[in-house]
C-alpha cells in the first residue's frame, strides 16, 4: 500500500497512468452527462409544485456536490504535500482550486437562476447561500495565492494551509440549512434517510451527479498532464517524450 | 514514520483542531444572528426589534388569504404551529405563493403587531414529485422538517 501511495506521488508514473485511463474516462463521463441530461431534462416528469423550473436541480445539485467534495480533495492534497513534501499532492493542490472554483460558480449561478422563478428572488444573504460564496472566495484566494509567489514550494506552503483553514467551512455548508433558519430548502438526499424525491425524478439526478463527479476528474487530470510537463520539462523523460 | 514527518502531521492535525474549535466558538456565540428570519413565536415574544425592518418566516395559514378592495393589498397569517402573527403586503407575490406554504417576508412590526411586509419570497421545501402524485400526498399534519428546532 506504502509503494502505491509513493508510486502515486511521482509525476510520471502518473503521466503514463492517467494516459491509458483517459480515453475510458471521456467515454464515461460523456456518456453519463449526454443520458443524465437528456433524461432530466426531456423525459422525468415535472415537479407538482415548481413545474418545469425544479429541472435545474439536475445541474444545481451535481455542482454543488462536487465544489464541496473537490474541496476535501484539495485540503488532502494541501495536507499531504505539506507533510510528505509529494510533488503530485501540490499539483493536484494547485489544479483542482480554478476547477472547484468554477463548479462552485456553477452551482451558485444555477441557484440564482432557480430562485428568481420560485423563491422570488435570485438572491438572498442566508446561511446557506453565503456559506457557499465563501467557499468561492477560498478556492479563489487559495488560486490567487499559488499566483502571487514566484518559488513554487512557498507557494504550495501557503496555499496548503489557507486549504486547511477552509475544511472548517464545508460541514458547516452542508449543515447550514438545518442549524439556521434558511431560504434555501433542506437537502434532497440525505446520507441516512430516502431521498425525498420520486424515482423517476431521482434517478436522472443520480447519473447527473456521477457525470459531473467524471467530469472534475477528467478535468483535473488533463490539468495535472499540462502541470506535469511545465515542471518536469528539464528531465528525461519529458524530453524523450518531446522527441518521440 | 520518518519523525520529522510524523512532527509535521500532529503539526497539521492540532492545526485543524484549533480551527475547528475556534470556529465552533465563534458560531456559537453568532448563534441567532445566523437566522435569516424571525419565526412568529420569536416575534410575540418580543424576541425581534420592533419598528425596525427584520425578516420573518413560517407557513401561510390556510383560509387566511385575503385580497382587500384595492385589488393590490393582501393580507394573511403566518405560523411557526405555536404562535401566528397577521400580514399585510402590497405588491406581487412570487409563483409559488399558497396557503399551506412556507414564506419570508422582510418588513417592519406595527404597534399593533401587525406585520407590514415589503417584500415576500416563497420558501419551498425539498420534496419532489410529479403532478399525477400529488393527489396521493396526505396532507401533513405535522410541521414540515424545518421547524422541528
Amino acid at each position: 500500500m506504502w509503494q502505491f501511495f509513493h508510486k502515486l506521488g511521482s509525476p510520471k508514473w502518473f503521466y503514463s497512468i492517467s494516459g491509458k485511463v483517459l480515453p475510458y474516462l471521456a467515454f464515461v463521463t460523456i456518456t453519463l452527462l449526454v443520458v443524465g441530461a437528456i433524461w432530466g431534462l426531456a423525459f422525468a416528469p415535472m415537479d407538482y409544485k415548481q413545474g418545469n423550473s425544479f429541472r435545474i436541480i439536475y445541474i444545481h445539485v451535481p455542482t454543488a456536490f462536487v465544489a464541496l467534495a473537490g474541496y476535501y480533495l484539495m485540503a488532502t492534497a494541501g495536507a499531504i504535500s505539506l507533510i510528505w513534501r509529494m510533488k503530485m499532492a501540490g499539483i493536484m493542490l494547485k489544479v483542482t482550486a480554478p476547477i472547484g472554483a468554477a463548479m462552485t460558480f456553477l452551482a451558485l449561478f444555477t441557484g440564482a437562476v432557480w430562485g428568481k422563478p420560485t423563491w422570488g428572488t435570485y438572491w438572498v444573504w442566508d446561511a446557506r447561500i453565503t456559506s457557499m460564496l465563501i467557499l468561492l472566495f477560498l478556492y479563489l484566494g487559495i488560486y490567487a495565492l499559488m499566483q502571487a509567489f514566484t518559488r513554487e514550494d512557498l507557494a504550495e506552503k501557503s496555499a496548503a494551509i489557507l486549504a486547511l483553514v477552509g475544511t472548517v467551512n464545508i460541514p458547516i455548508i452542508y449543515k447550514s440549512v438545518d442549524w439556521w433558519y434558511t431560504l434555501h430548502q433542506p437537502a434532497t438526499l440525505k446520507l441516512t434517510e430516502k431521498p425525498s424525491m420520486h424515482p423517476d425524478m431521482l434517478w436522472p439526478l443520480l447519473i447527473m451527479i456521477a457525470g459531473v463527479y467524471a467530469f472534475f476528474a477528467l478535468a483535473i487530470i488533463l490539468h495535472a498532464r499540462v502541470e506535469i510537463l511545465r515542471r518536469e520539462k528539464k528531465t528525461g523523460w519529458v524530453q524523450s517524450l518531446l522527441k518521440s | 514514520m520518518h519523525p520529522v514527518r510524523k512532527k509535521r502531521l500532529i503539526w497539521v492535525l492540532s492545526f485543524l483542531v484549533v480551527v475547528s474549535v475556534s470556529t465552533g466558538l465563534l458560531f456559537y456565540a453568532l448563534k441567532d444572528n445566523l437566522n435569516l428570519f424571525y419565526t412568529p413565536t420569536q416575534i410575540l415574544n418580543k424576541e425581534a426589534p420592533a419598528n425596525k425592518k427584520i425578516r420573518a418566516g413560517g407557513m401561510v395559514v390556510e383560509g387566511s388569504f385575503k385580497r382587500l378592495d384595492d385589488g393590490l393589498t393582501a393580507t394573511f397569517d403566518v405560523t411557526d404551529y405555536e404562535a401566528t402573527i397577521s400580514v399585510s403586503y402590497k405588491g406581487i407575490l412570487p409563483n409559488l405563493f399558497a396557503e399551506k406554504e412556507g414564506v419570508v417576508m422582510s418588513g417592519e412590526l406595527n404597534s399593533e403587531g401587525h406585520f407590514v411586509a415589503h417584500e415576500v419570497l416563497a420558501k419551498h421545501d425539498e420534496n419532489y414529485m410529479p403532478p399525477e402524485l400529488k393527489d396521493t400526498l396526505k396532507t401533513p399534519d405535522a410541521p414540515p422538517t424545518y421547524y422541528k428546532n
